[in-house]
């Protein structure tokens, strides 16, 4: 039986002191009783001789210096896993919250995991379908990465999240595949909203959801995706599944890591921020991947929002050193009601180039893609260029250009929430979109693609023009 | 045994605290726990030893032993480097794989140098030779490529007693003895050396030759010398580690040793999977022979990436004193400032700016003053060099943060990585106007040599009309193209023409990510011979516009892609951009 302390000496923010400590070690687990009896879960951040500084996921409300006992468990945090662990939901530090039964486990498990021998690693080069053809086409997930949202306030980064979940398939194969949830701090609709479309597309079962809302405890949600990723890893390397992680919102991760980080009267980096928010952040992002050997992948999709849409705030800049590209969701295309309001010209994948092509999508993609991207990239600038110095300014085929991006935006990059556009779908788009350039234009296309893909929609266009 | 245990008495993270070390010493390798954990004391007062732990700590605390070894932190030099892979503390990643499983278990040690291999050993000295430090006794064909030559440790020299016969051995094998006046010492194939200490050499010589990248931008713009130094700043996503990657698998060094400090799992397994199958182009063997990789990921132990950069210098160094040109890159060394940054907090010490300890500017030079072209010891007096490419990633691309500004007060080349040309897929985007080279003007001599003063005098118009082209940005923002005279319009064509036909490399294309100075030169060439016979034809009066839709520019642009072996390609455009602006001048003759 483990020793009781009734020795807190301080209580500050989320943090408590306890003294006289015989036998703690760092990031042991400990649990909190309040006076009122109700029970706290808390983990050792520093032990200084017999004086362990705590970190109480639930919060000190509640406690006090005289009654609070609190009881060193010897161990980290820990999941219980199990196969049966598929289709259930579980609040932040992984209590069931879904009326099922607890989890018998097989394996007890370390939420903070153990980092990947780098030596290990497979490179990520399988094509993930996400059905969205601004992703697909442009900005192509490859199974093993990490690829996070960069959204805003306000911009349906949820709905993007869920159709991609629901879409997202390996081309041809009927392999297992999961879905891991993480909710962060996110409003109770929010989390609401996926669950009953995971439940409504039966998707749920093969999903382990894990919610913290908005008004549960901050610190919680340190250990919330940590419960995540370790469920993932198990189901990916023990389970073989193919497991994609979303994790929302991200940013509200990185507030409960500043408000520890405050409270230990740390030196702050950027914005209050801790110094250490990199390496934390990688020690979760870097949990993506796929080993050598073994069958499964974890492809993370973490979603945060820009604080004033700002991708220099400390939170997307660090997630964009760490992660391996990301998608920008515009307000601009978000208000001109293009769902889903993905800004191709600064998102980017960074795995792209090894998952695309002859045998894993279409030989044509490269020439596609890095032609779409130019011509795109002109027509938005000479679309610029002429709200500053008026139409008259631009040349007969920078006007063509702008009439492309106008016309990318609406067909390529808009579509329907359940629309699920295959591979060659999204290049065909892609093709006939490029069919309104002059063809002498097209320099990003090897002519033998231009002979072979660009022909059928040529004519159509031509008909187009007559009519017009 | 009991006499050299300490005992923990405060964890902070990465950072424990013990007293009672016997005889503590200031960069001592000590054992933490009964699991073993790998530290290094980094801070000693009074009977308190701080100690920087390359391990997860999570479950160590107060009363558990610390072990000290009387070592200091050091890496294993000799036969079985090339092609491996290390973490920051030169453990083997491969060797753990195979031993441990997938992930990096805690208190896992293998030796960095496999005791069980035998390498066929071919002396060099015979018995009754009088051999100083760094002279080498014999040398083992390491890979096709790379002679590994066995020197005589630092510190000892006097006369070889003993000289192993040619065959083969392991690296703990004595393969030489050495009479001294301190009696006779052994020689093994390998030596240790403590990470932070620069091995000595004889003397330093000024760099006086480029380090050939087969990078257009850097090679004819913003050269690095052969033992030089170089940064590479820039924000997310700008390109830094696909740089470096470049110049791993392209640069004419000898050796290659690429330090992954803090960065990505996936980038290590791409430089393994690709380098073996990728050829060297002037050795024909696979670049996995010449690289050492050293694998320090964001998500392993941050002490241990802040170890990792001297653990990559000290082998460098090593080559270096074998007579080898050496070239290496970290990525990235703010991951490496920021590591620490983290252990000076946790030791509760004044933090300069941002937060960074305030010998973060001392640290970060002499790192980089580790560099350098050397004559080596030993009697043969061989002259090598030592080339240091940093990336640093500041926040949010900003080029004010402390470890930038700290960088470039010791690097002698900058490489500005640019957002803006990054978010246009303009690659490599190294800024063309804020970068620099202050080795230009050494290397100035070497390049006239090889490729007559004719490069020297492109590049310096080349400067000239990209500076002039942002002057003219800034006045066409304001008032439009159509107010710029005809020659003004031009500049802006030749500028985009060095921009796209020139700088622009596309590291993933076959044809175009090597380019050699030659067909460098040659190219550089086409772009400026129009600009020539352009600025001819306009004063005849030709109309620009007809000059810009010459169908010869397409030939210009297409450069890129002239293969190695067929630069004859060359004299023929060169040709029919002559007869095109000859055709356009007699048609204006001709009324
Ligand atoms: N020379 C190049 N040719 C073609 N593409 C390039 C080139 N350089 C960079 N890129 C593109 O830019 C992407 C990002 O480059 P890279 O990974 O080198 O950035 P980075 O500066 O190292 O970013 P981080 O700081 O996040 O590590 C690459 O994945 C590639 O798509
Ligand atoms: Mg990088």
């Amino acid at each position: 039986m483990a020793k009781e302390y009734i020795t807190t000496r301080n209580i500050a923010g989320p943090l408590i002191i306890v003294d006289s400590v015989e036998k703690a070690t760092y990031g042991e687990i400990v649990e909190i009783k309040a006076a009122d009896g109700s029970i706290k879960r808390g983990q050792v951040l520093e032990i200084d001789r017999d004086r362990a500084l705590i970190q109480v996921f639930e919060g000190t409300s509640g406690l006090n210096l005289g009654e609070t006992k609190v009881k060193f468990l010897g161990r980290g945090v820990q999941v219980g896993l199990a196969p049966s662990i598929l289709g259930r939901i579980f609040d932040g530090s992984g209590s069931p919250i879904d009326d099922g039964p607890a989890i018998i486990p097989e394996k007890m498990a370390d939420i903070n995991g153990v980092p990947m021998n780098p030596y290990a690693r497979n490179y990520p080069s399988e094509f993930i379908q996400t059905g969205v053809s601004a992703i697909d086409g442009l900005n192509t997930l490859v199974r093993g990465q990490k690829l996070p949202i960069f959204s805003g306030s306000g911009l349906p980064h949820a709905k993007l999240a869920a159709q991609i979940a629901r879409q997202a398939k390996v081309k041809g194969e009927g392999e297992k595949f999961a879905v891991v949830f993480v909710a962060m701090g996110i409003t109770f609709e929010e989390a609401n909203y996926f669950i009953n479309d995971f439940k409504e597309t039966g998707a749920l079962e093969r999903s382990v959801m894990f919610i913290n809302l908005g008004d549960d405890p901050v610190i919680e949600r340190i250990a919330t995706p940590r419960f995540g990723l370790t469920v993932a890893e198990y189901l990916a390397f023990d389970l073989g599944m193919h497991v994609l992680v979303i994790m929302t919102d991200m940013t509200n991760y990185c507030e409960a890591l500043r408000e520890i980080s405050a409270a230990r009267k740390e030196v702050p980096g950027r914005r209050g921020y801790p110094g250490y928010m990199y390496t934390d952040l990688a020690s979760m992002y870097e949990r993506a991947g796929r080993i050598k050997g073994k069958e499964g992948s974890i492809t993370q999709i973490p979603i945060l929002t820009m604080p004033e849409d700002d991708k220099t705030h400390p939170i997307p800049d660090l997630t964009g050193y760490i992660t391996e590209g990301q998608i920008f969701l515009s307000r601009t295309l978000h208000q001109q009601a293009i769902y889903p309001p993905i800004d191709v010209l600064p998102s980017l994948s960074r795995l792209k180039d090894k998952g695309i092509g002859k045998g894993k999508t279409r030989e044509d993609h490269s020439d596609v893609l890095n032609q779409l991207f130019a011509a795109y990239a002109r027509g938005r600038e000479s679309r610029e260029l002429a709200t500053v110095l008026g139409e008259s300014a631009l040349t007969k085929t920078d006007l063509i250009f702008v009439k492309f991006a106008d016309r990318f935006e609406q067909e390529f990059v808009k579509q329907d929430e359940y629309e699920d556009r295959s591979i060659e779908e999204t290049l065909d788009i892609g093709w006939k979109l490029l069919s309104m350039i002059p063809v002498e234009e097209l320099k990003r296309i090897r002519p033998a693609f231009i002979e072979k893909y660009l022909k059928r929609y040529l004519k159509e266009e031509d008909k187009d023009a007559a009519q017009r | 045994m009991k006499e050299n245990i300490g005992k923990v008495v405060k964890v902070s993270g990465p950072l424990v605290v013990a007293e009672d070390i016997p005889n503590a010493k200031m960069y001592e390798m000590v054992y933490v726990s009964d699991r073993k954990l790998f530290g290094e004391i980094i801070e000693i007062k009074g009977n308190n030893a701080s100690i920087q732990v390359y391990e997860d700590t999570s479950g160590v605390g107060p009363g558990d032993p610390v072990y000290s070894t009387g070592m200091p932190l050091s890496v294993e030099l000799g036969p079985g480097l090339i092609g491996s892979i290390y973490d920051g503390v030169q453990r083997p990643l491969d060797v753990l794989k195979e031993k441990y499983g997938d992930f990096i278990v805690r208190g896992s040690y293998e030796p960095a140098l496999n005791r069980k291999k035998k390498w066929h050993f071919v002396p060099l000295v015979r018995e009754g030779s009088d051999v100083v430090s760094g002279d080498p006794v014999g040398y083992v064909q390491e890979t096709i490529a790379i002679k590994h030559y066995i020197l005589i440790p630092i510190g000892l020299e006097g006369k070889i007693d003993f000289i192993a016969d040619e065959g083969d051995y392991t690296v703990e094998d004595v393969i030489a003895k050495v009479k001294t006046g301190e009696g006779e010492k052994e020689v093994k194939m390998y030596q240790k050396w403590p990470v932070r200490i620069g091995r000595p050499y004889a003397k330093r010589l000024p760099p006086n030759e480029p380090l050939i990248t087969g990078q257009r931008v850097i090679d004819a713009f913003f050269p690095i010398a052969k033992g030089g130094t170089a940064c590479v700043p820039g924000p997310f996503g700008s390109g830094k580690t696909v740089i470096q990657h470049q110049l791993s698998k392209w640069s004419d060094a000898d050796i290659i040793i690429f330090i992954g400090c803090g960065e990505r799992g996936n980038e290590m397994t791409d430089v393994l999977m690709e380098f073996p199958e990728l050829t060297d182009p002037r050795t024909d063997r696979p670049l996995m022979e010449r690289t050492i990789l050293i694998a320090n990921t964001s998500n392993m132990p941050v002490a241990a990436r802040e170890a990792s950069v001297f653990t990559g210098i000290t082998m460098g160094e090593y080559f270096r004193d074998m007579g080898y040109t050496v070239a290496l890159m970290a990525d990235s060394t703010s991951r490496w400032a920021e590591a620490m940054r983290e252990m000076s907090g946790r030791l509760e010490e004044m933090p300069g700016e941002e937060g960074y300890p305030a010998y973060l500017a001392s640290r970060i030079s002499s790192f980089y003053e580790r560099a350098g072209r050397v004559i080596v010891l030993g009697n043969e007096k061989k002259e090598s060099a030592l080339s240091v490419i940093g990336a640093v990633s500041p926040p949010g691309g900003d080029l004010s943060d402390p470890v930038v500004q700290a960088t470039l007060r010791t690097v002698r080349v900058f490489w500005s990585l640019d957002a803006q040309l990054a978010y246009a897929r303009h690659f490599p985007s190294i800024h063309w106007l804020r970068s620099y080279s202050l080795y230009a003007d050494s290397l100035k001599d070497f390049y006239t040599s090889r490729l007559g003063k004719e490069w020297a005098e492109m590049r310096k118009e080349f400067m000239k009309i990209l500076r002039r082209e942002a002057e003219l940005q800034e006045m066409v923002r304001l008032v439009g193209i159509d107010a710029l005279s005809p020659s003004d319009r031009l500049i802006m064509e030749v500028a985009r023409s060095i921009r796209e036909d020139f700088l622009q490399q596309n590291a993933f294309m076959e044809e175009d990510t090597y380019t050699s100075l030659e067909k460098q030169k040659r190219m550089m060439r086409l772009i400026h011979l129009f600009y020539v016979y352009a600025q001819d034809a306009l004063k005849k009066g030709v109309n620009l516009d007809k000059i810009v839709d010459l169908p010869v520019r397409v030939d210009i642009s297409r450069s890129k892609l002239i293969p190695e072996d067929n630069l004859e390609k060359f004299d023929e455009i060169e040709k029919k951009l002559k007869e095109s602006f000859e055709a356009l001048i007699s048609e204006v003759q001709n009324g």
